[in-house]
């Protein structure tokens, strides 16, 4: 018998969600396990680190990745995934272009890590206890104190293709089931496309595959931006045209409208189409061009402009550490937080 | 490099009809400006995608200036410069968020005639420029 291919499946900075399209492949599942080994993956079997560090080289056929790279450990671990494995996939949107985590890189590190650990209101932390690097911790059965490592944190958080080759994405917050099942589809068949090629999902872009298209005019000129919030949308109108911003005419599609379908807009989870400069500064410019404004009428631009409170979150929900700055520019290096690493 | 001696790369992009006409003017009436501008010529300022700005400042330029034909007539395409301002006013906001000061960043309409206005401008940008320093490269971590 043939032996079978085998599938490594790791986790960076991620939420889980990218596990949970896995599992909601649901009774394909079945078929996935006839047809691949899954070698590693921390999320559902217990594999040790040193267990992939005793395969030989290039020996797994497939990792797929997902998550961000924010720890030293993440680094570490696909740097060794990368070394082990034939193909390498980016999973998802963080792994791709570092997703809604990598919105932190709009902040230097020092506020990331009190914000998390000292100012959110769900936390509490009354001596102030920030986590380090090493932690001497006293365990009443033990004679001396011991010494708890943790790994170093990066500066910033890095889509998966700044630290190591990435050959395919799979892109999606998270992909849907059926990318996936493409996905899986095409690298089992051993006719893969060339490399760096997204898989699983469309050349084209979501406007292509939305119900509402047929309803898209011509010609979209707005007077008024409106939030998600502040409308109920009609089910049966192109959102554009109704005032919300869509980001469908710039972000591939792939995933059958299912925000649009539930009468949200798209927040452009499934990222860029090919070809495309910085997504972000793409969709800035799509939604600038459908405003009736001229420049006699600044000042009413700058209300409506006014009324979104946050453009990077907006244009750069999923893809800030893949944009030309990556993030914030100038960031701070840490000064309470001394085990902060420069990525080298 | 220290900072008296900075010198900062300027990246232009100048529409055909008046702002690049205006440098040619303001070159053939040997008018001096500094030399820190590299000027690309677009056919129209509504052609300057902010792709290419956020481009611009993450190859290294320290400032970028767009100029075109002033509102609300002089278009040659009747309303390119009213894209381009929707545009860039966006962008404006958006480099802001990124910690990239507003001074680097400058639209500015200059008509064929204004060779004046031209070097005006630039020697304004130049100086501001100087004043503040080179932009930093993307992943260097300032202390």
């Amino acid at each position: 018998m043939m032996e079978k291919p085998k599938v490594a499946w790791y986790w960076c900075a991620s939420c889980g969600g990218c596990e949970e399209s896995f599992v909601d492949l649901a009774e394909k599942l079945l078929d996935v396990f006839d047809a691949v080994d899954i070698v590693f993956c921390p999320v559902a079997m217990d594999f040790k680190k040193e267990d992939i560090e005793k395969m030989p080289d290039g020996s797994i056929t497939v990792a797929l990745i997902n998550g961000g790279i924010r720890l030293k450990e993440h680094e570490e671990m696909v740097k060794l995934l990368r070394r082990k494995s034939k193909i390498v996939i980016a999973y998802g949107a963080c792994s791709s272009w570092g997703g809604i985590p990598g919105l932190a890189n709009l902040y230097d590190i020092d506020e990331v890590i009190s914000r998390k650990y000292l100012e959110v209101p769900s936390i509490e932390n009354p001596n102030k206890t920030l986590p380090s690097h090493i932690t001497k911790v006293k365990i009443p059965d033990l004679p001396n104190e011991v010494e708890i490592e943790l790994t170093k944190v990066l500066p910033r958080l890095l889509p998966l293709d700044r630290v190591i080759e990435v050959d395919y994405y799979i892109p999606g917050c998270p992909p849907t089931p059926d990318v996936f099942w493409n996905a899986l589809q095409a690298i089992l068949s051993g006719k893969l496309p060339p490399k760096g090629t997204v898989l699983g999902a469309s050349q084209k872009s979501l406007c292509d595959e939305c119900p509402l298209n047929e309803t898209k005019p011509e010609k979209i000129l707005l007077k008024d931006l409106k939030r998600p919030h502040e409308v109920i949308p009609k089910p049966d109108e192109c959102l554009l045209a109704q005032g919300l911003l869509c980001l469908g005419p710039v972000t591939r599609g792939g995933c059958g409208a299912l925000c649009v379908k539930a009468n949200m807009p798209c927040t452009g989870c499934f990222g860029p189409l090919d070809n495309i400069i910085d997504y972000g500064g793409k969709a800035l410019s799509y939604i600038a061009s459908i405003l009736d404004y001229s420049p006699m009428e600044e000042d009413k631009l700058k209300e409506v402009y006014d009324k979104i409170p946050d453009w990077v979150g907006l244009v750069y929900k999923y893809y800030l550490p893949a944009s030309k700055f990556g993030g914030k520019v100038n960031i701070k290096k840490s000064k309470a937080f001394k085990e902060v690493v420069e990525y080298d | 490099m220290s900072q008296e001696n900075f010198e900062p790369k300027i990246v232009v992009f100048a529409c055909n009809w008046c702002a690049y006409s205006a440098a040619d003017l303001a070159g053939t009436s040997r008018m001096h400006y500094p030399p820190n501008v590299r000027i690309i010529r677009v056919m129209c300022s509504g052609r300057v995608d902010p792709q290419f700005v956020l481009d611009a400042f993450s190859q290294g330029a320290d400032g970028v200036l767009v100029a075109g034909c002033h509102p609300p007539a002089d278009c040659h395409y009747i309303d390119g410069n009213y894209k381009a301002f929707r545009r860039l006013m966006l962008l404006e906001r958006l480099l802001e968020s990124m910690g990239i000061e507003k001074e680097r960043f400058r639209l500015e309409w200059i008509s064929a005639s204004e060779a004046e206005k031209w070097v005006k401008v630039i020697k304004e940008m130049v100086e501001t420029l100087k004043k503040l320093g080179p932009l930093k490269p993307k992943l260097e971590v300032t202390k």
